[in-house]
Formats: structure tokens, sequence, C-alpha cells
């Protein structure tokens, strides 16, 4: 081990133990927005009007409310890990990477509970015209 | 500890965009990440806010359309994000094969490289004239 060159501090260190788990799940997350958002778009595309009635009844079946919120959990964890490499790669200073984590922790977990609960609410409650 | 944080480092810098020769591989690869960011950042928040105004009620999904319908700013982003989903798609498929080892032989990863972008293209105007012909007929 070295101390001059980057490459020279970190070489015989071995792996530094984590970033499989990050790939894995990348990908496993990549499946699932694959079979969920087609579901999205072909239903979407299918619906004869976007009114707001025949919104909160289509949402309203369980089938139609359950896959959405999945999705939701699909989509909000795969681009977590995403925008992670994208401030990793283009952001060198350490302070202002750990405040972007943290603001990415935010808007990801915040962005799925109010689509989550969004769905729910209308799920739950229906039609309230 | 000098050097430790990369900015401060005075090593040479790996080289970057702007020295490579452009080509199709190149091209798969930064639109599969500007795609990806694009959606991330404006398509998802767009979504929330849809499935929200549905759940407020009939006002907030009117004030949602009104945006929508402002100057077709919604159709613009919808068929801007609509690409992004497919690009994005279609080049995670050439990921999974990448993935698995297969898919290096250069004239076959150029092949691959056009078809991504070509494939994107076609299904996002086959999905909007397929509205299209829906609203018409």
């Amino acid at each position: 081990m070295g101390s001059g060159t980057n490459i020279g501090r970190v070489r015989g260190l071995g792996s530094a133990q984590e970033g499989a788990h990050h790939w894995i799940v990348q990908r496993v997350t990549a499946v699932s927005n694959l079979l969920l958002v087609l579901w999205l778009v072909f239903s979407l595309v299918r619906l004869p009007q976007y009114e707001h009635g025949l919104m909160v009844e289509w949402l309203s079946s369980p089938l139609v409310a359950v896959p959405m919120m999945l999705m939701l959990v699909s989509i909000f964890w795969h681009l977590r890990l995403g925008l992670q490499v994208l401030i990793e790669d283009y952001v060198p200073d350490h302070g202002v990477k750990f405040g972007l984590f943290v603001f990415l922790n935010f808007f990801a977990i915040g962005g799925a509970a109010l689509g989550i609960f969004s769905v729910a609410k209308i799920a739950f409650t229906g039609v309230v015209e | 500890m000098s050097g430790v944080s990369g900015s401060a480092s005075n090593r040479p810098l790996s080289p970057h965009l702007q020295v490579y020769k452009w080509g199709p591989h190149m091209l798969v690869s930064i639109l599969h990440r500007a795609t990806g960011d694009a959606m991330a950042l404006v398509g998802v928040p767009l979504l929330v806010w849809w499935l929200y105004a549905i759940s407020a009620g009939p006002e907030s999904y009117d004030y949602f359309l009104s945006w929508f319908n402002f100057y077709y700013i919604g159709y613009i982003i919808l068929v801007g994000m609509s690409f992004a989903f497919f690009e994005h798609m279609y080049s995670g498929l050439r990921h999974f094969v990448l993935d698995a080892g297969a898919g290096y032989e250069l004239q076959t990863n150029k092949m691959w490289s056009v078809a991504v972008p070509l494939a994107a293209i076609i299904t996002t105007g086959a999905m909007w004239l397929y509205i299209a012909s829906k609203n018409i007929l």
C-alpha cells in the first residue's frame, strides 16, 4: 500500500465490502419496473378517457391500486440507486455529496409515501362526487 | 492526508467525453443515464402529482389538467417521457445481455447500440399513433 496516488492508497485493501448489493438491487428493481411500468403504459393507453370520475373508479380497483403502489416502491427504489451513482460520479466534494445523499433519501421516501398514500386514499374512499 | 478529497489532488484526471470519437455505443450509454435522470427528476414527480391530484378531488385534478393543457406542455413532456422510458427500457435490456457477458463482439455491440434508440423511436411513435387514432375513430 503506497501513499502517493489514489490507486496506490487503496491497492491491497481488498473490496469495499459493499456495492454488489447496490448492483443486484438495481437490477432486481429494473425487472419489476419493466413489468409494472409496461402495465401502467398499456393500462393508460387503453382507457377511453381521463376524466376525474373514471380515474377514481379505475384506481379504486385492487387490481389497479396494488400494482400502482408496487410500481411506486419499485420506481422510487430504482431511482434512489440510480441518482446515487449520478451524485457519486459528478460531485467530488464529500460534504456536498453527503448532503445530496440525505436530500435524495428524503426525496425518494417522501415521494413514494405521498404517491402510495394518494392511491390508498382513492382506493379506500372511492368516488366522492 | 493531502489530496484525499479528489478536488484537492494535483494528479492528472482521466479523459472525459471531449477526447473520444463519437459512436453509437457512447450515445446509447449517455442516453441511458440522461433518460433515467430525466424520468427520476421530471417524470416521476409528475406521476406523483397526478396521483395526488386525483386523490385530492375534481378541482385539484382540473388544476393539474389546466397545466397539462397549457400550450400542450403536458403532451410535449409526455412524448419526451415516453421516449425516455422506451429508450431506458431497451437500453436496460441491452445491459442485462452485457451483464451476462454476451454481446461484446465489436459488430454485435455496435448493431445493438444502433438498434436501441431506433426501437425506442419506433415504439414511441407507434404508441402515440395509437393514442391519436383512438381519439379520431
